[in-house]
């Protein structure tokens, strides 16, 4: 039941360290099943390679059930793979074909720099979140939760913002490389809910400068990053994003 | 057994906490500065309890092994998390929180942590919707609430299905406001190897930068262990890959005892195995058995596909043995009942290793108040359907839809197959009612301590209990300790005890590599799992104990003579951290054995097929195992076991009925 | 400001606003040029023109829209750059067709040909018409200027390719526009979106019919 019938070329970023170069390997794997992950196959071929005493593929990955935002692949030219909505450790293999040649790189981005083999280094994410991505409350402060009505459409709104698991795939699509989604997503969820009114515009500031800062580009318009986000947050959030932006800088 | 005092406060159940709150010695805040905290693990409770104390104004360092703290896997809980806050009317309170969890931890559980647990819970609801938690809402603008297993009030609050992930969200906003403002240090992509104890006090940790391999000291006047559970030690679990029992293991090692090991929760809605390629399980959401129907072919070994069997050939088991509970009877019971079924041939799907969860009658039922809703009389049947759709996918779309990704069947149609998984661990380290270890100085919090949930937990109960260590609970008990530590100025990691415990680190590493043999740790952790899961899951027996006990230790064995870690130690390595971690649950595994021999009655999530009633259910043993087991590691795999009488105050002890 | 305008988002928000103005800009020059249409051998054409040339305001705008042209270039070749930076190591492969249109990730192409185009095109006219004296003089009018240009079938030719790179720099610019100015809404962005797509065919297909109808000598 384990073995299926998928053998496959695969294509590989193989890269020692952050310092030295790296290169595409190619590799063969054999009775590949269907109802196998991405990451499984991997974990096939990683299995292989120890066997024959080669060092394995180091790839980020934890929950395996799309949600902790780990898992991080550029596969056949698109981030997470073929299918849209999902990551890496959701994509099966029966997405794709016998025969087929699967090219497998790191996200690339400036700002996203590798660290071995197809891990990269997303800690810009955490800073930009640092410098606001928060409401200002200390543990205790709290008034009672019924107090700050919020009507559904909002709370839900502020929820499908909130829905980003941070894993990159927006910037790595981007042909800018530009992590717009990702910080407009954050700036909507507190936009959008009456606690978050305070620091609205701080909040803006200071997160659109903290981005600009670790050197992601700029947004094109493309779309692309709203097709590739695993959690479908939505474009409308850069926009928001901008506006708010904008209006804390007239201010 | 004056090592374990359990430090619960004298006084009366219900004024157990506040008198303690106003009596525990604080800290002032000038001297909060000049004291350091360590959390290692940056989820629910690490996450909260750092941003809850450097908020207070201590110094903090956080670690977790992850790229980010955001990764933890608290971020995975999909249903939501309890509190009594008795918004829907229906009879919820403090006491009925209180009696739930401690019911529902078949009476295994500290009655004054528990009553705790249930006076905080409240709070945390509060703090989380002022941290822009998104959670659920009603039209009204109020918060939404659905029912859990276990209980018969409506006290669940989520956020879709990513209760968890918002809520972690919440709390490592928190954790990054205060790394932004300089409080927190964090250490991402580090790992815990090894606590520093000195004069008896856990002194600081040495922790490997996972990207450059460098061993690295730090001093903290209190560790705080938050590292979550060790399901992982089942190979197959609904863990994250990276979850691991290392920081506690090594805590342990060094002289925290280990509670009750052997309560593993199995969690009855898991997407069933495929094959021997799993690297892992998915769980699906036991919020799904609101409105979902489990069931199985009432014959044996039936073929026919689920569509094509007649309601009254179906046996919906679970509302027949318990029809005051049905689909909602606590985990432990559920996960048990499909086992039996299964075993009994009465399984689903290529495996027969699964039972059906069915949204047929709640999709009709939905269709027909949504009609009613919009207002159309005579609904057509694929009005009805759609419209039953609708509503289910609006409360359950993330879960069908990743249900649908994996095995590629639509649940709208047929029905979804679903085994049990391990899931949760309710033993961890030990820990007093100020959450401290039986090692001075180090805490443990979170799934990664024992105390909560007793021999079973709850659905909806782990967030709030990771939650409330963290935002409630430490930020009190910690000054108990810390106020006598002011005078402690911070120790040099050129100490003696750091050098030692980093060449332990480092011995321990070397070994990994220099054994060259030609396994992969993989192949390793997955016979452990297999032993675990075969000897040490969902019912263990005498024999099967003994036995596993014995291949666990020959199966250690040939691990430390035939593993091969290829690469370097100074560099980004996966494969030596997971033999590190495969080492210690090598370790672990053969605890959980002994205790789970040593507990000779049947309770909660740990069922000994030798002690069951007539009719199957688990038969406790109160007169014998009203007890805690916490256990020292004396070295060389030598264990001692200490007792933790519980005593029932304010709960009359009964036996546990869903019927 | 100086901080609004080197952020990105100001970045962004300076190319959307020059870019509709070059936008209103296409609607009052393609409103003109449509007097050729009356096909009254230029006289209503000639005193738009001359009506153009000499309104101070008119004049004014006219070095508006050169800064406003120079802004937008200026601003796109800054962005280029720190685009490029932003990835130095570039994917082996990269499907950007699965989830993008070429066009919106051509921007930079398109506007470079529509600027190659523009330095033909103002050499053409506006060099002749403000710079020389040939139409000041009475010796030439603008329309004469038209009629003698696009006899020649290799720049009617250029002219058309270049009113589809404009074409499809304002498929995508004339919603971008929107989007960067924040004002993206689940009504009314349809809206914005098809009001885009029909401008950017039709304005476009205008002003490629001009050297066409010349030539082919619809318009005499």
């Amino acid at each position: 039941m384990s073995t299926g019938n998928m053998n496959l070329t695969l294509k590989i970023w193989r890269q020692k360290n952050g310092k030295e170069a790296g290169n595409l390997v190619s590799y063969q794997v054999k009775d590949i099943s269907p109802d196998m992950s991405f990451l499984e196959m991997i974990d096939v071929l990683n299995e292989q390679l120890i066997n024959k005493g080669d060092e394995s593929i180091a790839f980020d990955h934890d929950c395996r059930e799309g949600i902790c935002g780990m898992c991080s692949m550029f596969i056949n030219g698109r981030a997470h793979g073929p299918k849209e909505g999902i990551t890496t450790c959701q994509l099966h293999m029966r997405s794709f074909k016998d025969g087929d040649t699967i090219v497998v790189e790191p996200w690339r981005a400036a700002s996203f720099p590798v660290i071995k083999d197809l891990t990269v280094d997303r800690s810009a994410f955490d800073r930009i979140i640092a410098k606001g991505g928060y409401i200002s409350v200390n543990t205790g402060n709290a008034q009672d939760a019924n107090n700050i009505p919020i009507p559904k459409t909002e709370a839900d709104a502020a929820f499908n913002a909130a829905a980003c698991i941070g894993c990159g795939a927006c910037v790595a699509t981007c042909k800018n490389s530009s992590a717009m989604l990702f910080v407009a997503a954050k700036i909507s969820q507190f936009a959008l809910l009456p606690q978050g009114q305070v620091e609205r515009e701080t909040r803006a500031l200071n997160m659109v400068n903290q981005m600009d800062e670790e050197g992601f580009g700029n947004c094109t318009n493309t779309g692309a990053c709203e097709v590739e986000c695993p959690k479908g947050i939505s474009l409308e959030n850069i926009a928001r994003m901008n506006r708010e932006f904008y209006l804390a800088n007239i201010k | 057994m004056s090592k374990i005092e359990s430090n619960i406060p004298e006084g009366n159940l219900e004024q157990k906490w506040s008198k303690y709150k106003s009596t525990v010695a604080l800290v002032n805040p000038a001297n909060k500065r000049s004291l350091e905290i360590i959390v290692i693990g940056s989820g629910l409770a690490g996450s909260s309890a750092a941003a809850s104390l450097a908020e207070m104004g201590y110094k903090v360092k956080v670690f977790c092994f992850q790229d980010s703290p955001r990764r933890a896997h608290s971020i995975a809980a999909q249903g939501g998390i309890n509190a009594a806050k008795n918004y829907q009317n229906d009879g919820d309170s403090t006491y009925r929180l209180f009696y739930d969890t401690i019911k529902g931890g078949d009476y295994r559980a500290r009655e004054g942590n528990v009553h705790r647990l249930a006076e905080v819970s409240a709070n945390i609801i509060d703090q989380c919707v002022a941290q822009g938690v998104p959670l659920a809402r009603e039209y009204g603008g109020m918060l939404s609430n659905r029912s859990f297993g276990g209980t018969q009030v409506q006290r669940t609050f989520y956020a879709a299905g990513q209760t968890g992930q918002q809520l972690l969200l919440g709390a490592y906003s928190a954790l990054e406001r205060q790394v932004g403002l300089g409080a927190v240090e964090m250490y991402s992509r580090h790992e815990m190897l090894e606590v520093v104890i000195i004069d008896g006090k856990a002194r600081g940790i040495i922790a490997r930068d996972l990207v450059n391999g460098k061993l690295e000291r730090h001093f903290g006047h209190a560790v705080l262990l938050c590292t979550g559970g060790y399901g992982n030690v089942f190979y197959l679990s609904t863990n994250a890959m990276g979850s691991n029992v290392t920081a506690a293991w090594k805590a342990h090692k060094r002289g925290a005892f280990f509670g009750n090991p052997c309560y593993t929760q199995i969690h009855p809605t898991c997407i069933p195995v495929s094959g021997d390629h799993q690297s892992k399980l998915t769980l699906m959401s036991e919020s799904l058995r609101n409105d979902g129907r489990i069931w199985v072919p009432k014959k044996q070994g039936d073929t026919r596909k689920a569509n094509e069997i007649p309601e009254e050939e179906r046996d919906y088991y679970l509302e027949r043995r318990y029809p005051a509970f049905g689909n909602l009877v606590p985990r432990d019971v559920a996960s048990r009942a499909a086992k039996e079924r299964c075993d009994a041939g009465f399984g689903v799907g290529n495996s027969k290793m699964a039972v059906y969860l069915d949204y047929k009658a709640a999709i009709d039922r939905y269709g027909k108040t949504q009609a009613k809703k919009l207002n159309i009389d005579n609904p057509t049947a694929e009005q009805l359907s759609e419209f039953g759709k609708q509503v289910v996918q609006e409360k359950y779309g993330n879960l069908f839809e990743m249900y649908d990704q994996i095995t590629g069947e639509n649940p709208y149609e047929v029905p979804m197959r679903i085994y049990p998984a391990v899931h949760y661990t309710m033993g961890g380290l030990w820990v007093d009612y100020n959450l401290m270890t039986t090692v001075p100085g180090m805490y443990a919090l979170g799934e990664a301590n024992f105390s909560d949930h007793g021999a079973n937990r709850l659905g909806a109960s782990a967030l709030m209990q990771g939650l409330a260590d963290g935002y409630f609970v430490i930020p009190y008990t910690i000054g108990a300790y810390l106020s006598k530590e002011i005078s402690v100025k911070p120790i040099s990691t050129d100490h003696e005890a750091f050098v030692n415990a980093e060449n332990d680190v480092r011995t321990i590493i070397d070994k990994f590599f220099s054994i060259k043999g030609t396994k992969s740790v993989d192949h390793f952790h997955k016979r452990l799992g297999k032993i675990m899961w075969g000897k040490c899951g969902m019912a263990r027996n005498e024999k099967g104990l003994e036995e596993a006990i014995q291949e666990i230790r020959v199966l250690r064995e040939e691990f430390w003579t035939d593993l091969r870690v290829l690469g370097t130690p100074n560099e980004f390595n996966p494969e030596l951290e997971k033999a590190g971690r495969v080492a210690d649950f090598l370790e672990l595994g053969e605890l959980m054995c002994i205790d789970a021999l040593n507990r000779n009655e049947s309770c909660g999530g740990h069922f000994r097929e030798e002690y069951q009633t007539d009719e199957g259910e688990a038969n406790r043993d109160d007169v014998n195992f009203s007890y805690v087991a916490a256990w020292e590691n004396k070295g060389n795999n030598n264990y001692e076991l200490h007792k933790e009488e519980l005593k029932f105050e304010a709960i009359k002890i009964a036996a546990r009925s869903y019927k | 400001m100086a901080n609004f305008l080197q952020s990105s988002i100001g970045k962004k928000v300076l190319m959307s606003i020059t870019g509709l103005f070059l936008i209103s800009f296409l609607v009052v020059h393609c409103f003109l040029n449509s007097f050729i249409f009356f096909n009254d051998g230029g006289v209503m054409f000639n005193e738009g023109a001359e009506f153009m040339a000499h309104n101070p305001i008119i004049r004014t705008m006219e070095i508006v829209l050169f800064i406003g042209i120079i802004l937008h270039i200026v601003q796109a070749l800054i962005l280029t750059l720190q685009n490029q930076k932003a990835r130095p190591i570039k994917y082996a492969v990269q499907n950007g067709a699965a989830n993008s249109k070429w066009y919106s990730r051509s921007m930079g192409l398109l506007g470079t040909l529509i600027l190659m185009f523009l330095i033909i095109h103002l050499k053409h006219f506006w060099y002749v018409s403000r710079l020389t004296d040939e139409i000041t003089s009475g010796e030439e009018t603008l329309f004469g200027e038209m009629i003698e240009v696009f006899e020649n079938p290799m720049i009617v030719l250029l002219y058309v390719l270049a009113m589809f790179s404009l074409g499809y720099h304002l498929l995508h610019g004339f919603q971008s526009a929107f989007q960067s100015l924040g004002l993206n809404h689940k009504k009314y962005s349809p809206l914005i979106a098809a009001i885009g797509f029909w401008f950017s065919i039709i304005v476009p297909f205008i002003f490629a019919m001009m050297p066409i109808s010349i030539y082919f000598g619809l318009i005499k």
